[in-house]
């Protein structure tokens, strides 16, 4: 059976969630994500040292998505529009969870998947030193990604970046990223 | 030399750069999708100052938030005040961070250990 993306995103969408999207990932989405999420943090006077952090991995989240969002399967052309991408923030328990999904090609999952393991095999001092390195190093791109966003985020939030791929075709597969911020950081 | 000066917005930081008493700021949020377009009048503005920079250039930079699309950008411009310093004329970098912010220090230690201009923490207690 291939990957239903609508079940799998009311299972992500239950309890102590924030914020739930899913659609066309926009500057302006970002831009209102953004908004809500701080109100959302507000309301619950959420410890500024959180507040900041969960504020600084949803830009880099949001961003790439919106940076590397890949073309939508055809057999979901017609229900999304192209920037497809899904996000939910949840506060549960010890920690907020940020969950992002997007349609990438099965081709690209190689890549994706050796520098997330990458990043996730190294130590904060080593993250520290590929942070500056890429800063330092390389260019960005036109559309004014760097390279730097899930180095960004391993290294502030101290978590190791949650992966999966869910095959949903031939061609295409669906990419969920957790990413973990405790509030007993550091 | 004309003044530079941008109005900040939800994704993009307030600047003044001031060529009369050499004080350069920058201050607010910086987490445009795309910083490239942003930062360019920033990076040429400081070109053209470093022909004939005062003897002391004070830089002031107090962010809440940067993207790392922002942060190849602030590097660049600290590139050029890179060069500035190593003519004659003086350049220090007060790096501004609220007390909390342990992410914004170590960033701005970042920048230090790359950029050879002297810089000041500057802690903000609220």
């Amino acid at each position: 059976m291939s990957f239903d993306v609508n079940e799998y995103y009311s299972k992500l969408n239950g309890d102590d969630v924030l914020i739930a999207y899913k659609g066309n990932v926009s500057s302006e989405l970002i831009s209102n994500v953004l908004e809500v999420v701080e109100a959302r943090m507000d309301d619950i006077s959420e410890d500024s040292k959180i507040r900041k952090k969960v504020y600084n991995v949803l830009v880099e989240s949001l961003q790439n998505l919106y940076h590397h969002i890949d073309v939508l399967p055809p057999g979901m052309q017609n229900e999304y529009e192209e920037k497809f991408g899904i996000l939910v923030v949840s506060r549960i328990k010890t920690r907020y969870r940020i969950s992002t999904g997007n349609f990438v090609q099965t081709s690209k999952i190689d890549v994706l998947k050796n520098k997330i393991d990458k990043i996730n095999s190294m130590s904060k001092e080593e993250l520290k030193d590929m942070y500056k390195f890429i800063l330092n190093h390389q260019r960005l791109s036109d559309k004014g990604g760097g390279g730097l966003g899930l180095v960004d985020i391993a290294r502030k939030t101290g978590n190791p970046l949650d992966y999966a791929f869910h095959e949903y075709d031939d061609e295409y597969s669906f990419f969920n990223l957790d990413v973990h911020i405790d509030f007993n950081y550091g | 030399m004309e003044a530079l000066s941008i109005e900040g917005t939800a994704k993009t930081p307030t600047v003044k750069f001031n060529a009369q008493d050499g004080v350069i700021e920058i201050k607010g949020r910086s987490i445009p999708e795309n910083s490239i377009e942003f930062y360019k009048p920033l990076v040429e503005w400081l070109e053209q100052y470093s022909s004939s920079p005062l003897d002391l250039t004070q830089v002031n930079v107090q962010l809440e938030y940067f993207n790392t699309s922002s942060s190849k950008c602030i590097l660049d411009v600290f590139k050029k005040l890179e060069a500035i310093h190593k003519g004659k004329s003086e350049v220090i970098i007060n790096w501004h961070y609220e007390e909390d912010d342990e992410d914004m220090l170590e960033a701005g230690e970042d920048y230090e250990s790359i950029i050879r201009v002297p810089f000041k923490m500057i802690e903000i207690v609220e």
